[in-house]
């Protein structure tokens, strides 16, 4: 693969030079190091990552279609990823996400790339975030990184991201409940979506109790009905808001280096655990107990050389 | 093994989407990742979903006839957008006769009512080893 | 014998009053030698059973049929569905039609018009004329129906989201022909809601789609009271994969979701529900098909009585078109496609259909062809005068396969609608995708049996032969296309732009202010606004429907 080539075309924001890069990286193929020490840093840095996640059936993917609508109209350059599960029998996957924003298919400024979630422990995190970074190099000013539900797997994704909003909607919000306690750990913002149908209000008063400010409760939760594309501006409104005050009292820049930890961790372990598995395979490989097996085997790759083209 | 992933793709208007929906969930539940964009979908929009989600091959469906112009309308919205090197693979209520024309002007593949899951399914495989192979 | 008294309360009253009124096609009935074939076959002892859950044709809860003598008095509409390209060529067929002595006619419109695009959008592509007639402006409706009294003729259209503008259309040309609004009969498709998870044809969301359905009701109960508003179909349920079942309650909770937003929308609930139509699949599984037909009467019946309280019998009779399962033909041996249909249409008439289309046996692989329509028809028509099976009224009752199907459907049905009530309703139940992901599930299950060869297709995956493609394919000219575009370009040159352009303008006030939209798209299709302008200004208020993710 032609690495400066590539680098060029996605700095270009040509859609397919960003589509291989994204592929080379979440295929772990020779050359991604290379690709992504190439980024344009400056680009990187002006990105906001936008977290948005919520129970299915919420209506994410309408709410980040209606989003995309309001960022161009503003001529923003925005990219979308949009991860789904992976099949745990098959390891295939249906990715649909796409469906509720195909109107936006034609236009040069929507980078839209879906990803299964390829049912690893390590490496979604770390694709994710190196493609967010692939996109904002290309020009996007906005990432929207969307999941679905409200599992840990999905907690984990969130956290890449530098504001995230949960979004809700009537019926959707009994699993909400039992967590209530530990939203304000992953959400800046609760969204309660198809507001216009009975139990928004409800939701929303619910929603309220999590906030013990008043003024938080004022600006942290916003009504939406995505499908009529109502409140999709004030939701972007405060988006960029908390976004200001976030780089300003240098919240955002803290995520940043959480996320950096996070990924940085999640490559480490994919690597370290494909080393493993190959060195399991070899036959010299004896021991009755699994712990101890465990043990000779880090303390094998402890003093082993690292030879990086393996990795 | 390798991860491919495949669109599969509803040009035209007609909303009959059985077909579309099975062939998707069968090469989910064979390996793949499936891209769907729903029916109703242009050719250029097919295309420009293929690209931006890196596929290996795409494949369409239509069952109203609409497949004598649809069909080559996304091959050529492919190469106009420089990747004629996805394939291209097709299926639904496709007369026999017209199968021809179809790989003359660049699909791939054609399969009639009745094709088996597992020729489809190793037609996929086949064509996104190929399309892999392909790349630098 | 003694006659029971529920029996001849049922002769004495409902039996007479159609007998007065109707008299039967034929008295008597006999089979080849002269027997007499009986109207009604009933048990000896009728018990409290029989009464609640069989009883008498044309009595509640109607299980046995609408009318008390049902295809004795009438046959059943052969009503085959039928477009063809453009509006001159549809409207010469339809004339051959009614010259043959048929009373209604059943248009089918392209995927654009049903889409509500005009055939030079580029959306259109490709699909002009394809499936059925294309409709641009009132000048195509005035040609389609040129010379066809619609005061004598009841028309069927199949059209959903944009069912009020080509209604407007239909009523304006029969307005011209001199004929009032309150003379004109028929049927238009209008349900929106089984194009969310079945068919594709929606334009807008749901809840503006309600709002242009019972704005029809409403404008319908007041102008045209004896055109039928909607068909609630179960059929494309089916055709995209659901079971019998789901096919039943799907349909049936679409049904009391349009009644529901009737009378939110403030309308009578005796003015409008005696004009509700449905439209199911007739497809191979025989007497299953016949106890869905049965159970969806009874179930519908029980609905209105109890759900919603109505007393006036016609609004819980169920009253159904059947068309036999496009999906269930194949193209491999299509000679046994004419089988498939002959035991579907049996099913339907077994079943009580009061109208009934039977697929031709080409259509797995294109549009029929002349001749094989024809074989259709006659299929229809041996059922009808040789089998004898519409000789007498719903001849499966009494069996105890039939009646316990009958009550285990009936019984799935309400399980499901229960769940979608809880779940919020239809219209939520869209949204989330509950429906369309139940259809989805069974679709998938059912074709993977059939590619493991747990069940047997005949010529598809058993008994199979090798045969080359001889069978002839009905195209479409693609120069039609064009031919329409040129004139839907020059109906734009010669009328009054200014004019459509008011009409529009008022049509998205009306829109915005949540007013009857039928005035102001009657005055835009007068103005020769085409049916894309009148969408648009539509897409424009309400704005479009993206479709479920997945």
């Amino acid at each position: 693969m032609n690495i400066p080539h590539l680098l060029q075309q996605l700095h270009g924001g040509e859609a397919r030079g960003v589509a291989r890069a994204i592929s080379l990286v979440e295929d772990q193929l020779p050359g991604a190091e290379q690709l992504l020490a190439g980024l344009d840093r400056q680009r990187i840095e002006k990105v906001l990552i936008l977290g948005l996640t919520g129970p299915p059936g919420a209506g994410k993917s309408t709410l980040t279609g209606e989003l995309v609508g309001v960022l161009r109209r503003q001529d923003i350059r925005v990219g979308i990823i949009a991860i789904d599960p992976s099949s745990p029998i098959s390891g295939g996957a249906l990715l649909g996400d796409r469906i509720r924003m195909m109107q936006h298919a034609l236009d040069p400024d929507v980078v839209i790339r879906s990803m299964a979630t390829r049912g690893r422990l390590g490496g979604l995190c770390g694709s994710a975030g190196a493609a967010a970074r692939i996109m904002a190099a290309s020009g996007c000013r906005v990432v929207i990184l969307e999941t679905v539900g409200i599992g840990q797997s999905e907690m984990d994704i969130v956290r890449l991201a530098d504001l995230t909003a949960l979004v809700l909607a009537p019926g959707f919000g009994d699993d909400i409940q039992a967590m209530k306690a530990g939203i304000l750990e992953v959400a800046d913002l609760l969204v309660v979506n198809k507001a216009d149908q009975a139990g928004a209000r409800r939701l929303q008063l619910d929603m309220g109790t999590v906030f013990s400010d008043p003024g938080d409760r004022e600006d942290r939760i916003c009504a939406t009905v995505a499908s009529e594309g109502a409140g999709i501006e004030t939701l972007m409104e405060r988006i960029f808001f908390f976004e200001q005050l976030y780089r300003q009292d240098g919240r955002l820049q803290e995520r940043r280096r959480r996320s950096f930890t996070l990924e940085t961790l999640d490559w480490a372990t994919e690597m370290v655990k494909a080393r493993l598995q190959e060195k399991m395979k070899t036959p010299r490989f004896e021991c009755v107990e699994p712990r101890q097996a465990a043990l000779e085997l880090v303390r094998g790759l402890v003093n082993e050389k690292v030879n990086y083209k393996k990795i | 093994m390798k991860k491919y992933r495949v669109l599969i793709g509803k040009p035209g208007l007609d909303g009959h989407d059985r077909g579309a929906k099975f062939i998707a969930r069968a090469l989910r539940d064979a390996g793949f990742e499936v891209i769907y964009t729903g029916i109703r979908r242009t050719p250029d929009e097919i295309a420009a979903a293929a690209i931006h989600e890196d596929v290996a091959a795409v494949g369409l469906s239509s069952m109203s006839g609409g497949h004598v112009r649809l069909f080559p309308a996304v091959v050529d919205a492919l190469s106009r957008a420089g990747a004629s090197d996805i394939p291209v693979l097709g299926g639904g209520i496709i007369p026999a006769e017209d199968v021809p024309a179809m790989i003359e002007a660049g699909i791939r593949q054609i399969f009639t009512p009745g094709t088996k899951v597992e020729t489809i399914i190793a037609a996929f495989t086949e064509a996104c080893a190929q399309q892999h192979g392909q790349r630098e | 014998m003694k006659t029971p008294k529920e029996l001849q309360s049922w002769q004495e009253n409902e039996l007479k009053k159609t007998l007065d009124r109707f008299p039967e096609r034929k008295d008597p009935f006999t089979t080849h030698g002269g027997r007499e074939v009986q109207r009604l076959a009933v048990p000896e002892e009728i018990d409290r059973n029989y009464l609640e859950n069989i009883g008498f044709p044309g009595r509640y809860p109607y299980t046995r049929g609408v009318q008390p003598t049902m295809h004795r008095g009438r046959l059943w509409t052969m009503r085959q569905y039928a477009g063809f390209s453009t509006a001159s060529a549809s409207n010469e067929r339809y004339r051959y039609l009614l010259d043959q002595g048929q009373t209604g006619l059943s248009v089918a419109f392209d995927l654009p018009t049903q889409i509500g695009y005009d055939s030079d959008d580029p959306m259109s592509l490709g699909e002009v004329g394809k499936v059925g007639v294309a409709i641009d402006t009132l000048a195509d409706m005035e040609m389609l129906f040129d010379r066809i009294p619609l005061d004598k003729i009841s028309t069927s259209m199949t059209i959903n989201s944009p069912a009020m503008v080509l209604l407007a259309m239909y009523v304006v040309v029969a307005e011209k022909q001199g004929v009032r609004s309150d003379k004109i009969r028929g049927t238009i498709q209008n349900d929106i809601l089984k194009e969310y998870v079945a068919r594709g044809t929606y334009i807008f969301p749901p809840k503006p789609s309600l709002r242009l359905i019972t704005n029809i009701f409403q404008w319908c109960a007041e102008q045209a009271p004896l055109f039928n508003t909607i068909s609630i179909s179960g059929y494309h349920i089916r055709e995209a994969g659901s079971t019998a079942a789901q096919e039943l309650a799907f349909t049936l909770a679409n049904g009391l979701t349009y009644v529901q937003a009737a009378l939110d929308a403030g309308l009578e609930l005796e003015v409008f529900a005696r004009r509700l139509a449905f439209f199911f699949n007739g497809s191979s599984n025989l007497l299953e098909e016949v106890a869905k037909f049965r159970a969806a009467r009874r179930l519908w019946a029980r609905i209105m009585k109890e759900r919603f309280g109505t007393t006036d019998p016609r609004s819980m009779m169920l009253r159904f078109h059947t068309q036999t399962a496009g999906s269930s033909l194949t193209a491999q041996q299509v000679d046994n496609n004419i089988v498939r249909v002959t035991i579907q249409a049996l099913a339907a008439v077994l079943g009580g259909t009061q109208s009934l289309h039977t697929n031709s046996r080409d259509e797995a692989l294109s549009l029929p062809t002349e001749d094989s329509v024809r074989t259709a028809l006659r299929t229809q028509q041996v059922i009808a005068h040789e089998s004898g099976v519409a000789d007498t009224i719903d001849p499966l009752a009494g069996s105890f396969f039939i009646e316990q199907l009958t009550d285990t459907l009936e019984r799935e049905a309400v399980d499901l609608i229960g769940q979608i009530d809880e779940a919020g309703g239809v219209v939520a139940c869209i949204d989330n995708g509950f429906i369309a992901s139940q259809i989805e599930d069974a679709a998938y299950q059912y074709q993977q049996e059939i590619e493991r060869g747990e069940r047997i297709i005949v010529g598809v995956n058993e008994f199979q032969v090798e045969e080359e493609a001889t069978v002839p394919v009905l195209r479409v000219d693609p120069k039609v296309e064009d031919e329409q575009v040129a004139r839907l370009q020059q109906v734009k040159a010669e009328r009054d732009n200014e004019a459509v352009q008011q009409a529009l303008d008022e049509l998205g006030r009306a829109a915005r202010e949540d007013r009857n939209l039928m005035a102001p798209v009657l005055a835009a299709v007068r103005a020769y606004g085409s049916l894309g302008e009148i969408c648009n200004v539509l897409r424009g208020v309400f704005g479009e429907y993206r479709g479920r993710q997945w």
